[in-house]
């Protein structure tokens, strides 16, 4: 019943899948949030550039945004980040890409997290004598991150789901695998297409329902 | 928003005043440098020549024969998806809160299952099950693909729009409904559902913006000609990838971003009415994109 | 209820771009011919609705001879994992794209033709010397599209070691091989010679000229229309013994130097 799984490398495939959502997550967490905390910095530059960049890359396809780093980045400005083989290169823009879109998404969230956080904690924490950056990093976002555990769940979900746009610029991932094995087994469609899904279910339901129980552990009692 | 938000900060003494004037410089510098690195290295590579961008502004034809027929097949996949979805949509919603196990649990695993699966890989199965089992021309077939990967997932998603919806709505209404004596269908149907879909049309109107963005992933690996395609059918005239995919983004920026700003305008006229009409308590005034974002939330993943 | 009015508009436009949709019946004094619409060369939609390159002038003058005026013609974009699917459904009577002649091919479709006889080579930067042979190739950066049999060829063949990239279109590898990130871009000399030849791209690229395969390029025809085939095949030779074939040649590919083959044989019979 498998042999149509035969000359394709299953788990290479998703393994890169995994490897993608893995760096773009870690990215995206990072640069979101500095775009969040740009947002509500007494600086208006800041802020107006983290709005702007929240708003021009969340209206912005994906595929556009990968496409643009493999062709504007490398193959125009000549940005290759860490180097290495052309599938090594594509790898990294892809994640690249992937983190500079989503943190858009992880921003956003945020932000609606800093505004569970009571304003009186906030003004406790002025009247400490505590100044922006410690206010932020001490008081506001350490419980705006508990408060926002399953929206950011569900960003990290939709992100494992967008790591197939990567075959757009040729990346190795599960959706390259699988417009291959559909042309060439096409009369095992339903079964090339039973097995991507599975794949897909085991990556996804396990990140929900256990970040949906953490988000309910950790959620601040009001 | 500022007055919510600038409770992080004290107001500026002449102090903070400076070094606030010191981080916009740096951060403006810093912005600049990149920009003007970007440009030169562009120059230097020879995207940013007259020939490569003149043709969006002098080239009329590169709108009428590229760009506005390619907008139009992708906003005509959106309405068509949006469209079959929403009442798919709201069957599901609505029988994921069904009293009867087995209605309940069907529903629930469908919704699930399609909201795991890529879109792309939605929309790449669609294509060659077409294309192996029914007749569809090969002209519109992309289309029917890609329409059919945008309804399965959005169909999903809306269900849970729909079911937080309806399960924001006060209990009293239901009591209150079935106090006076109506069954349960009629309950959903003139009391629930009306007042579910008030609250979530932004949250609807801003999924169109997700729908119109996932097109391009048709374009991009099915061959639907929508906006994103347009792209290489103008390079190979015009030999300007860049310039072109530059103005492509920028027209989905400007369709989106009214979307979204069209989407926040409901926002803030639904609760208007519904403060005036009184039919669900006033929240208390925040940012609207706030409350999309909650929503957002809550029907899950669905945002991104 | 201000959405109401505004779900009546939805409805209406989706209505109109239904009917829109649903119009475009087919007649019978009208040829629906498939070629490429993205291929300088050989079959590119301009700015003006008009159709050029050397597929097209073939098709047309096919057309001609089959008593189809040029107005007649009704073109299709015809992608290549399609051709075959748009021949067997009938949805086009003619394929003029690029369409190389293979047996497994012939198993689905027929042929008439060859029209042109293509070679698998490389498209490299002007000023590059370094690929004069085939193992020159190894520990180059290749580009081809996803779906192309041809990289992979290279690849497997003749250059283990040589990196690929895929991208969704060959428009999108010159980017790359303009800016010295890749090194070659590996299809068919005639679509090679499409790119090259282009006004925006003279001087800048040239065609290796390594010749690894042969690619002989027929018109597709639903399989088994003798009839069909043999009025092409006639139209075909009368092209070449009249001129035009050698005349289609130097209008599309003439200013890329490429040394196209001389008219083939035409083998595709019965």
């Amino acid at each position: 019943m498998f042999d149509f799984l035969e000359g394709y490398d299953l788990l290479a495939a998703f393994w890169v899948t995994v490897k993608l959502t893995v760096f773009s997550a870690i990215g995206s967490l990072i640069w979101g949030t500095l775009l969040a905390a740009m947002r509500v910095s007494p600086v208006p530059v800041m802020r107006a550039f983290g709005t702007a960049y929240v708003n021009i890359v969340r209206n912005t396809p994906l595929t556009i945004v990968i496409v643009f780093a493999s062709l504007g980045l490398y193959q125009t400005l000549g940005i290759s980040l860490l180097g290495g083989t052309l599938d090594d290169i594509n790898f990294q823009l892809a994640v690249l890409a992937l983190a500079a879109y989503t943190a858009s998404f992880v921003c956003e969230a945020l932000r609606s997290g800093i505004n569970t956080v009571p304003v009186g904690q906030a003004e406790a924490a002025r009247a400490l004598g505590l100044n922006f950056r410690q206010v932020l990093t001490l008081v506001v976002l350490p419980q705006a991150f508990r408060a926002v555990v399953a929206p950011l769940a569900n960003v990290l979900i939709a992100l494992t789901k967008n790591t197939t746009v990567a075959a757009a610029i040729g990346v190795a991932e599960a959706a390259t695998l699988m417009k291959d094995m559909i042309e060439n087994e096409s009369d095992a469609i339903f079964l090339v297409f039973s097995v991507f899904a599975f794949g897909f279910v085991v990556l996804t339901l396990p990140t929900g329902l256990l970040l949906g129980w953490l988000s309910k552990r950790v959620a601040v009692k009001r | 928003m500022s007055n919510n938000l600038s409770v992080l900060y004290d107001a500026p003494g002449p102090r903070a005043r400076r070094r606030n004037h010191l981080y916009t410089v740096l951060f403006v510098v810093a912005l600049a440098l990149a920009a003007w690195w970007v440009l030169d290295t562009m120059a230097e590579k020879h995207q940013l020549d007259g020939d490569k961008w003149k043709p969006f502004v002098t080239d009329g034809r590169v709108w009428t024969e590229y760009l506005l027929p390619g907008l139009g097949e992708t906003l005509k996949a959106a309405l068509l998806a949006i469209l079959i979805a929403l009442p798919l949509g709201a069957a599901l919603g609505i029988a994921r809160l069904s009293d009867h196990r087995w209605v309940r649990v069907p529903a629930g695993v469908v919704v699930e299952f399609f909201r795991a699966i890529p879109v792309l890989m939605l929309m790449l199965f669609a294509n060659q099950a077409y294309s192996e089992f029914t007749t569809v021309e090969s002209e519109v077939r992309p289309l029917i693909a890609v329409v059919t990967g945008l309804v399965l997932y959005n169909a999903s998603v809306i269900a849970e729009v729909v079911r937080a919806g309806i399960l924001s709505l006060p209990r009293g209404q239901n009591d209150a409904a079935q106090a006076i004596g109506m069954r349960k269908g009629q309950i959903m149907v003139s009391v629930l559902l009306p007042q579910a879909v008030t609250v979530m049309l932004p949250a609807l109107v801003s999924q169109l913006v997700v729908i119109v963005k996932d097109t391009a992933l048709g374009g991009a690996l099915l061959g639907f000609e929508e906006l994103f395609t347009q792209i290489s059918l103008i390079d190979s005239f015009y030999a300007n990838t860049i310039a072109a995919l530059v103005v492509v983004a920028l027209v989905y920026v400007v369709v989106n971003t009214a979307l979204t700003s069209f989407a926040g305008w409901l926002e803030g006229r639904l609760r208007r009415g519904r403060r005036s009409g009184g039919v669900v308590p006033p929240k208390a005034a925040g940012d609207p994109a706030d409350d999309l974002v909650k929503l957002t939330d809550q029907a899950g993943g669905r945002a991104v | 209820m201000k959405f109401r009015r505004t779900a009546a508009a939805a409805a209406a436009v989706l209505s109109l771009s239904l009917t829109a949709t649903a119009c475009g019946s087919g007649d019978d004094d009208k040829i629906k011919i498939g070629i490429k619409f993205d291929q300088p060369g050989l079959g590119l939609k301009t700015p003006d609705g008009k159709y050029q390159g050397f597929d097209v002038d073939v098709a047309k003058y096919v057309a001609k001879e089959l008593g189809y005026d040029e107005k007649d013609i009704e073109w299709k974009q015809a992608p290549s994992a399609e051709r075959e699917n748009m021949l067997s459904r009938g949805d086009v009577k003619l394929i003029v794209a690029t369409y190389s002649i293979t047996p497994e091919r012939k198993e689905k479709v027929s042929f008439a033709g060859p029209y042109l006889l293509a070679h698998q080579d490389l498209l490299i930067r002007a000023d590059d010397n370094s690929i004069k042979d085939v193992k020159d190739i190894n520990s180059k950066k290749l580009c081809s599209v996803t779906g192309s049999t041809s990289a992979q060829n290279v690849k497997k063949d003749f250059a283990p070691d040589a990196e690929l990239q895929r991208y969704n279109q060959y428009s999108q590898c010159l980017t790359g091989l303009e800016n010295k990130n890749l090194d070659a871009l590996t299809t068919d000399d005639s679509i090679l010679a499409g790119y090259a030849a282009q006004d925006k791209h003279k001087g800048k690229f040239k065609l290796a000229g390594l010749q690894l395969s042969d690619e002989n390029y027929g018109i597709g025809i639903k399989k088994g229309d003798k009839d069909l085939q043999t009025k092409i095949n006639k139209a075909l030779q009368k092209m070449i013994d009249e001129g035009a074939w050698d005349k289609a040649v130097k209008d599309n590919f003439g200013p890329a130097n490429y040394k196209n083959e001389p008219a083939p044989q035409i083998t595709e019979k019965g």
